[in-house]
């Protein structure tokens, strides 16, 4: 059974107090190459947010009407990377014909998203958590908002911290490490707010 | 070039251990690592599987390498992971419930570990069976070296105890921030500062 959540409360907690990135760690590889570049980190932000959307929904719809019907839920790990996969596909042949524009700033990250983490991790906690078509729609955009917010406010710490004089050894990855600390921090005290698991 | 000179088994162990060691100087993996770190006998049991996906992957991607044709052996090489990662979640749901249930998805994340494509990419693409499967295994094993230092920190501060036996008698005052997520992430920054500073002292180029 689906639990009780309002999907409101959902969509919320899934952006700040339980945010895919800082308190569940999805996402990271793609998370610390890219938030060098505030332009690029837009752009893969808005990218994950929209294969985020489409591809949890879609995988509830193969993992309850295909998956689960058919007793073959022990492949669903192959099944939802072939799933995301080809979305990503679609979706690069679909912008490309639909808008150059729009190819240029989002179309080069979608290759990159494919190895996501946070894409597979969401599709598979919204199979543990057993939610709902609707709740899971909303937490696959919920949490995609999510990581494109804590990309963004990443990537203009680090266009700071960039110019800042840190001992060799912390540049680069060690120093990010810490202010991704920093933010997770910042995000726990949301945590008053919504509790939602 | 760099990976496929390496050739010599112990140098090989060096390189994947230490100097391009996948978590802090590689920044790979990271994903579904962190999660799983707060109580050693999780992290124990995930890295197990990380080990035997990276070494069994790297070994078959080798064997397999020239049957795969250049355009889709990304799919090919993200199907076999999987293959691998199915054994380890039915192997974990069957004898080990409870740990099984704690780790959650993160067995499942194991496939979009970044470290198992790259070591299949990097090196069993162009090298050897059984070099592959040592280099696979030994990369692995780099990776859970990291991790069980993060988890005995975070356990140890965290709750008191280590492997589950209390260490700390009944009056120590847990800290509450090593069990909640950010202590990782300061964690493994420390641990990047101090493996490169190592590095910048012995004179090793730092990538």
């Amino acid at each position: 059974m689906a639990p009780a959540i309002h999907p409101i409360s959902l969509f919320f907690a899934s952006i700040f107090t339980s945010n895919i990135l800082l308190a569940n760690f999805l996402g990271m590889c793609s998370f610390i190459a890219i938030s060098k570049d505030s332009k690029s980190s837009n752009g893969l932000g808005l990218a994950v947010v929209v294969v985020l959307t489409i591809t949890t929904a879609l995988n509830w719809v193969v993992l309850n009407y295909v998956l689960v019907p058919l007793d073959l839920v022990y492949l669903r790990f192959i099944v939802f990377i072939i799933v995301i996969a080809s979305v990503v596909q679609m979706l690069e042949m679909i912008i490309d014909r639909v808008s150059q524009t729009l190819y240029l700033s989002l179309g080069i990250f979608l290759p990159l998203i494919t190895v996501n983490c946070a894409i597979l991790g969401v599709s598979l906690f919204m199979e543990i958590r057993q939610y709902s078509f609707i709740q899971s729609a909303i937490y696959g955009f919920g949490s995609g908002l999510g990581w494109w917010l804590a990309i963004m406010a990443l990537s203009a710490i680090r266009k700071k911290t960039e110019k800042s004089k840190v001992h060799a050894g912390l540049q680069g990855a060690g120093l990010t490490f810490i202010t991704i600390g920093f933010m997770a921090m910042a995000f726990i005290g949301f945590a008053g707010l919504l509790q939602v698991q | 070039m760099s990976d496929t000179a390496v050739k010599d088994p112990g140098a090989i162990l060096k390189t994947n251990l230490w100097t391009s060691n996948p978590i802090f100087v590689q920044v790979l993996g990271i994903c579904s690592a962190l999660a799983v770190t707060n109580l050693l006998t999780n992290t124990m049991i995930m890295t197990v599987g990380v080990v035997f996906t990276t070494a069994m992957s790297s070994l078959t991607v080798s064997l397999m390498k020239s049957f795969i044709p250049r355009k889709v052996r990304m799919v090919v090489q993200t199907l076999i992971i999987a293959f691998y990662v199915i054994i380890v979640d039915i192997v974990l749901r069957a004898y080990l419930p409870e740990v099984s249930r704690n780790l959650g998805p993160y067995v499942g994340l194991i496939i979009t570990n970044c470290i198992i494509m790259g070591r299949a990419e990097a090196f069993a693409q162009s090298n050897g069976p059984i070099l592959s499967f040592w280099d696979g295994m030994t990369s692995g094993l780099g990776y859970m070296g990291v991790l069980l230092a993060i988890a005995f920190v975070r356990e140890l501060l965290g709750f008191g105890s280590l492997f589950g036996m209390r260490i700390f008698p009944e009056g120590f005052t847990p800290w509450t921030i090593m069990v909640m997520p950010p202590s990782a992430f300061f964690l493994i920054g420390l641990i990047v500062w101090v493996g490169k500073t190592i590095m910048h002292r012995q004179g090793e180029p730092v990538t």
